[in-house]
């Protein structure tokens, strides 16, 4: 039997959260945490948790799962099972709804803050604007991003100043369309990050780059966007 | 899909995220005036007034047992526009993926055999090269699912029970999948536990695509039959993506092409619509009463206090749907299956909702989802159950040859009396000489 302990909170019948303690029959079976939580969800309808693809497309079902954040449908549990326990809690930093749902509110903000579309001054041409092969392979590792929110959630930075630091996840995107030939609006883009906080926060300990579900270095675009800040500076 | 939603930042359009819809609001005229909708994170239930409501809800896969598609594609437009009554339009006809990952259904790329990947059953004979000579692997997706099956099921099938077949890459080499099919080395990892690079990955044919759905013009707008069978708009309800059904599929989808319903007719619906709203269009009225019937169901599952559970009534649902209206499907089986569709109807509307608490209630999301998937289900079935021919999707053992005398029509559902109606393919010209329908033989 897999001991599960899982974060609940539901705000209208609770004080405080609360952990509550689940036992689960896996038959063997080497399932993802995911698989866990719908089986224990059909037997205790009131357990609250995020998910749709269940293939880590979709990026809902973020959760910190025995300490470390990851996406609860990609990851089996061998992967984190230890001494047959599974400790389940929200994403870390964000307030919570409901059990494992937080609000991502916060998080959404920054990654609006970043204005994430390709901007571009020079009228639309009739197809398409064209970019070389070489110049395409720069967004590699970097437009992956499924905004599950592990990354800026396992962020001490972000944890401290949310409403200040841009975090891993939004700074990824801002170098995403920094990096993009077709883009020009670079000089607007770094004015807007240059202050102590944006990005300058970022103290390289890498949690984003040890959780990301994708395998994506968000860590490694912000060393990127802080050389180009302080190129324009001099 | 995220450089819509980036557009959409850009053009500061007004989302309304995690907000559930639950049932159209239709006055007495018969015109969609907007809909009941939940915000799942307080369990707030408002009527939102519209000039223009437009489902692009997706698919439904989740009606099968097996599916590549999300756990919330449970056809949730399609489920409205039923219980307001339109009719749906060729709802028998459901793609079946070949490659789903054994297990897991998810979905393995057709690029992988477009790559020159291959499909083989326990002996290791490519066996695609037997029905279908010249195509082989690269058949179209119902021919291909359908000789899967067949070697299945007789006994040629892999593994312990010899439920799957193999989808063979090694040969393929490191660079090819590396760069030509990014994500299928994870996908087969994580899912099958399988690297591909040295061993084959085990794959079963999943439901992926509903060709079916909503009828529409090219505009978008929804489309019912008048009392003589003609077409007739449904004012204010529009539908576009697979929820749809402006038909560029017919019975069968190529793969791609479900971009067709986004990229070309989504757009066409929404500047169909902003031309309409900047010819000026005024709210339609909605009575207490029309807001009340379209309460009704969310009412039912809020009083509900006893009754089976929702999670086994969708197991059963999928398991009927996958039994009697998979691959192949034959008259007595579907006949069954539409029985015990109805009477799951009744336990369904007895079901027991046991966590009526408002805060982001999946509990509630979950039970109004199950009510979705019963009327798409039940319009496939009855829909199957008519069509009597093989076209496409839709494979009949008891009737296994294309019938164009009677059935080169689209079928049309009509939820209020269950009845199947046909509607003529829009051939323009009104004459098929460009491309003569035919026997396939690949």
């Amino acid at each position: 039997m897999l001991q599960v302990s899982i974060y609940r909170y539901n705000p209208e019948t609770d004080s405080a959260p609360y952990m509550q303690e689940y036992q689960l029959d896996t038959q063997g079976r080497d399932l993802m945490v995911l698989n866990v939580l719908e089986m224990l969800k059909a037997e205790d309808t009131t357990l609250a948790f995020r998910r749709s693809c269940r293939e880590g497309v979709c990026g809902s079902d973020g959760m910190n799962m025995n300490g470390k954040n990851g996406l609860a449908c990609i990851t089996s549990i061998s992967d984190v099972v230890k001494d047959n326990k599974l400790v389940l809690r929200p994403l870390p930093g964000l307030p919570v709804v409901r059990d494992l749902v937080v609000d991502m509110g916060l998080f959404y903000k920054q990654y609006e803050r970043i204005q994430p579309y390709l901007q571009n001054d020079e009228p639309a041409p009739a197809i398409e604007r064209l970019q070389s092969p070489e110049d395409r392979d720069k967004l590699d590792g970097l437009y992956e991003c499924i905004l599950c929110a592990c990354c800026s959630t396992s962020c001490p930075s972000f944890w401290w100043n949310p409403d200040k630091f841009v975090g891993p996840a939004g700074l990824l995107q801002s170098y995403r369309f920094l990096a993009d030939s077709r883009d020009t609006a670079t000089r607007e883009r770094l004015a807007e990050l240059e202050d102590p906080f944006s990005v300058f926060r970022c103290r390289g300990i890498m949690n984003c780059v040890a959780v990301c579900p994708k395998g994506l270095n968000p860590t490694r675009a912000i060393g990127k966007i802080r050389d180009m800040l302080l190129a324009n500076a001099t | 899909m995220h450089t819509l939603y980036q557009n959409n930042l850009k053009n500061n359009t007004t989302f309304l995220n995690e907000w559930f819809a639950v049932d159209l609001v239709k006055n007495a005229n018969g015109d969609v005036v907007g809909c009941i909708a939940m915000c799942i994170e307080t369990g707030e239930v408002v009527h939102v007034k519209s000039k223009a409501t437009v489902m692009a809800t997706g698919g439904a896969g989740r009606i099968y047992a097996s599916t590549t598609n999300a756990l919330i594609n449970t056809g949730d437009g399609i489920g409205m526009a039923l219980r307001a009554g339109f009719p749906m339009q060729d709802m028998e006809m459901w793609q079946f993926h070949p490659t789903g990952i054994y297990g897991a259904g998810v979905l393995v790329t057709e690029g992988c055999r477009g790559e020159g990947g291959y499909l083989v059953n326990k002996d290791g004979e490519r066996f695609m090269e037997r029905y279908a000579p010249n195509a082989k692997d690269l058949a179209g997706r119902d021919v291909v699912a359908r000789s899967m099956v067949m070697e299945i099921l007789e006994g040629r099938g892999c593994g312990e029970n010899g439920d799957h077949v193999f989808l063979k890459l090694d040969h393929l080499g490191d660079e090819v999948l590396n760069k030509r099919l990014p994500g299928i080395s994870e996908l087969s990892k994580i899912f099958a536990h399988v690297d591909p690079v040295n061993a084959p990955i085990p794959v079963v044919p999943t439901c992926h695509y509903m060709m079916g759905g909503i009828p529409t013009n090219v505009h978008g707008q929804a489309i019912m039959q008048d009392a003589d069978g003609n077409d007739r708009i449904v004012n204010g309800l529009f539908a576009c993506g697979e929820a749809a059904c402006v038909s560029v599929h017919g019975a069968n989808r190529l793969g791609g092409n479900s971009l067709l319903d986004l990229v070309v007719f989504g757009r066409a619906a929404g500047m169909f619509i902003e031309g309409a709203l900047n010819e000026g269009i005024d709210y339609l009225d909605a009575s207490e009463s029309d807001i009340d019937a379209a309460m009704k169901r969310m009412t039912r599952w809020n009083e509900s206090s006893g009754g089976e559970s929702v999670a086994a009534l969708k197991t059963e649902l999928q398991s009927i749907m996958q039994n009697s209206f998979g691959v192949f499907r034959q008259e007595e089986h579907m006949q069954e299956g539409v029985k015990k569709l109805a009477d799951l109807r009744g336990r369904i509307a007895e079901a027991h909702l046991v966590d009526k608490s408002g805060a982001f209630n999946t509990a509630r999301v979950e039970a109004l989802e199950l009510d979705n998937l019963m009327e798409v289900a039940e319009a496939t079935a009855i829909a199957a159950l008519e069509r009597k021919e093989s076209r496409g999707a839709h494979s009949r053992y008891d009737y296994p040859d294309r019938d164009d005398t009677n059935w080169l029509k689209h079928s049309m559902y009509f939820p209020t009396e269950k009845r199947v109606g046909k509607r003529d393919v829009n051939f323009k010209p009104k004459t098929v000489d460009t491309f003569e329908p035919k026997i396939r033989t690949y």
